[in-house]
């Protein structure tokens, strides 16, 4: 069975890159269940999404320290995800530092030792640039999609099924823009 | 079959179309909002609506019953109070139409101000409950509610927690049953439940729950997997799956209809086991019916009471199992991320100014509550929906003028159609002199911005008649009733400031629309 976790800021697309992963397992024969928190309409609140791919699949949840891939679209939501690690997950996180309410109002602040203590600590960490990608691609939007192809260089799973399962879910206008940056996301782990 | 990744609530929208189900009715509340609106985006031939409240969608769904179309009714395990009194007397009436109530309780209260655990609702207004443990069982079980409800003559009530909600998982799809309308018979000793009737109707009900629970036995709903005889666990809902994930030898007793339970399918489950467990969420409802049966049990003893279960918990409880993190724990300090208003929410206007004159704010439920939190921090009371106004009142009957005079009831479109008017109704009635702000945002917005009465739509997207809530207030008997859009702050404070000032009852109604709203 694979675990994987995706997380993020509300607004970041962390749901609908989970759907296009499960696309791919039900397509590769898996049985699959997935897990969302995303809190209430407004913007800007913690999202989590466990994906569970296997033979049979029971709990929608990942258990702790059960996770084999973490996907992180922002720094510090990393950090609420370690308790799923174990010593041979990998976590994939993007450079970035969106600022909850309590930094935003000065109450807190943005802690800024985050990847190297990551790096002294978990040697499993990958940390991305994404915003050239972004730039190329023309849209920011298309974090999660950069994301997910991070991801699929772990997954044994055939492009053409990823690229289907894409323009399953993305709007056909945005469909180009997000195949692009799936591919270059793919090139972004060596 | 033809299979399809679905959301719980997109499988109970999918099972109530197969089923043949003609009308729909529900308020929206996280987490069971997506039913109604799946239904009306992909199962057009249901006729659904957001009603203004649970309790009169509940009416509505019982009326369809009644007058011979299967029925849904969806809400959150809050709105089922509100829908408690319909519930409770229909259950006597009991249905024509298959009507089947779908009840999301929210252990761990994601999104909710408790954790009720609705199983109790169900036995005490004697209708059977099933509760789902998955996406796939979500839609099989409403299916297969409408032909119990047909069979039994009882409303029945499906329960999904959160964890089943808002989990996505292989649902297989099948054709939809073609259900004609029953005959409308005028039945008056079923249907109109004066003394006279609802006595010999209790009587019924009884013999039903009887019936019920052999049914509950033999059916299917409840089964065991025999495995290892050393130690047998009866579970319920999602705690089922995180029993099978980490109890892989054990022998379970899933419980898939969980009122009435099958005495004997317990009976003869416990008596084979050496040892016996129960692991559910919330409150040792099973438990404390196993135990009533004259069986040794451990429940609640290891499995926590209070909050989610999650597969580690369960495992450490009957596996002893504990995690080993390989990192040493963080030293810093992580900042949460709680929700907060949106950028430029007409609210976060209005809250400014309540912060600044630091007056006493009743609050209600809404995008409007985070008004508790920093950076406003203006907020001091709230309970369920529409609580502001009738505690406004209670606070000015207990302190007196001076309360009133530094103090406001806020509330939004939607909780006051909700819940709001007859509070109103009563600080004019019995003479408060209070300021209510109704927050106009012209939406249903935390749900995810649904149509209601005020918004002039419905949820099919059709136009229909817009609740004028100026004209509302004033028909309540208030006098005093301003229309301030709150992006002009100087006006917005000098009208609070009057309004609150005025020994008379007053409405401010904050109108701009959500910024998310489309
Ligand atoms: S969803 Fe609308 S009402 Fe809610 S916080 Fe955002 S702007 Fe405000």
């Amino acid at each position: 069975m694979k675990n994987v976790i995706f997380a993020g800021v509300g607004g970041q697309g962390v749901i609908l890159v989970s759907k296009i992963l499960m696309d791919v397992a039900l397509k590769n024969g898996f049985d699959v269940k997935e897990s969302e928190v995303h809190g209430m309409a407004q913007r800007g609140g913690s999202v989590e999404c466990h994906v569970r791919f296997g033979t049979e699949v029971s709990s929608p949840l990942i258990p702790k320290a059960g996770a084999d891939y973490i996907l992180c679209l922002e720094l510090l939501e990393a950090m609420r995800k370690l308790e799923y690690l174990n010593k041979n997950s990998v976590l994939i996180i993007n450079r970035e530092q969106i600022n909850p309410a309590p930094v935003e109002i000065g109450a807190m602040e943005y802690p800024s030792d985050i990847e190297s203590w990551l790096k002294n600590n978990f040697p499993n960490t990958i940390i991305v640039d994404t915003g050239e990608i972004l730039k190329e691609v023309g849209t920011k939007r298309a974090l999660n999609v950069v994301m997910l192809g991070c991801l699929s260089r772990f997954l044994d799973f055939n492009i053409k099924d990823w690229e289907e399962s894409i323009s399953k879910f993305v709007k056909e206008s945005a469909l180009e823009q997000n195949i692009k940056a799936f591919k270059m996301g793919r090139e972004l782990i060596a | 079959m033809k299979k399809e990744i679905m959301l719980g609530n997109e499988a109970i929208a999918r099972g109530a179309w197969e089923a043949g189900c003609h009308v729909a009715a529900g308020y929206p509340g996280t987490p069971s909002t997506e039913i109604l609106e799946t239904i009306a985006f992909k199962y057009r031939d249901i006729k659904a609506q957001w009603s203004p409240n649970e309790k009169v969608a509940l009416e509505v769904a019982a009326g369809a019953s009644v007058a011979g179309a299967r029925a849904l009714a969806t809400m959150k395990h809050v709105g089922l109070n509100v829908a408690a009194d319909p519930l409770f007397t229909f259950s006597y009436t009991g249905v024509n139409g298959g009507l089947v109530i779908i009840n999301a309780d929210d252990p761990g209260a994601w999104s909710s101000q408790n954790e009720q655990d609705n199983r109790h609702l169900a036995r005490a207004a004697k209708v059977p409950m099933l509760d789902a443990s998955s996406p796939s069982e979500a839609k099989e079980f409403t299916k297969l509610a409408f032909d119990i409800s047909e069979k039994f003559d009882r409303p029945v009530i499906v329960r999904i927690t959160t964890r089943v909600a808002h989990s996505q998982g292989i649902v297989n799809l099948e054709e939809k049953q073609n259900i004609p309308l029953k005959d409308f018979v005028r039945d008056p000793k079923k249907y109109v439940m004066i003394p006279a009737h609802a006595r010999p109707r209790h009587v019924f009900i009884e013999e039903q729950i009887i019936k019920l629970k052999e049914y509950s036995t033999t059916s299917g709903l409840n089964f065991i997997e025999w495995k290892n005889k050393k130690r047998g666990i009866i579970a319920n809902g999602v705690a089922y799956q995180y029993v099978k994930e980490v109890c892989s030898e054990d022998s379970i007793l899933k419980i898939g209809m969980v009122w009435p339970l099958p005495d004997d399918l317990i009976k003869e489950f416990a008596s084979q086991v050496e040892e016996l467990y129960v692991v559910e969420e919330l409150d040792p409802f099973i438990e404390d019916y196993v135990k009533s049966l004259g069986f040794k049990v451990k429940g609640k003893e290891i499995i926590p009471l209070c909050g989610e279960l999650t597969p580690e918990i369960v495992d450490k409880a009957l596996n002893g199992k504990n995690i080993e993190s390989p990192l040493p724990a963080y030293q810093g300090v992580i900042p949460p991320r709680p929700p907060k208003l949106c950028a430029g929410c007409p609210h976060g206007f209005v809250f400014n100014i309540l912060k600044k004159l630091d007056l006493v704010v009743n609050g209600d439920i809404g995008c409007y509550t985070l008004g508790v939190l920093p950076p406003y921090s203006a907020m001091h009371s709230q309970g369920c929906m529409g609580a502001s106004i009738g505690m406004h009142l209670g606070f000015e009957k207990a302190r007196g003028d001076e309360m009133a005079r530094n103090s406001v009831a806020v509330i939004g479109d939607s909780t006051f159609i909700h819940s709001g008017i007859t509070p109103l109704i009563d600080l004019v009635y019995n003479k408060g002199t209070g300021t209510v702000i109704i927050m106009d945002n012209r939406a249903t917005a935390m749900t995810g911005h649904q149509e209601n009465p005020a918004t002039g739509k419905t949820l099919m997207g059709e136009e229909t008649f817009e609740l004028d809530l100026e004209m509302m207030a004033k028909a309540c008997g208030v006098k005093r009733v301003t229309v301030v859009d709150p992006r002009d702050a100087e006006l917005l404070e000098k009208v609070i400031k009057e309004e609150v000032a005025a020994k008379e009852p007053s409405v401010i109604i904050t109108k701009r629309k959500c910024i998310l709203k489309k």
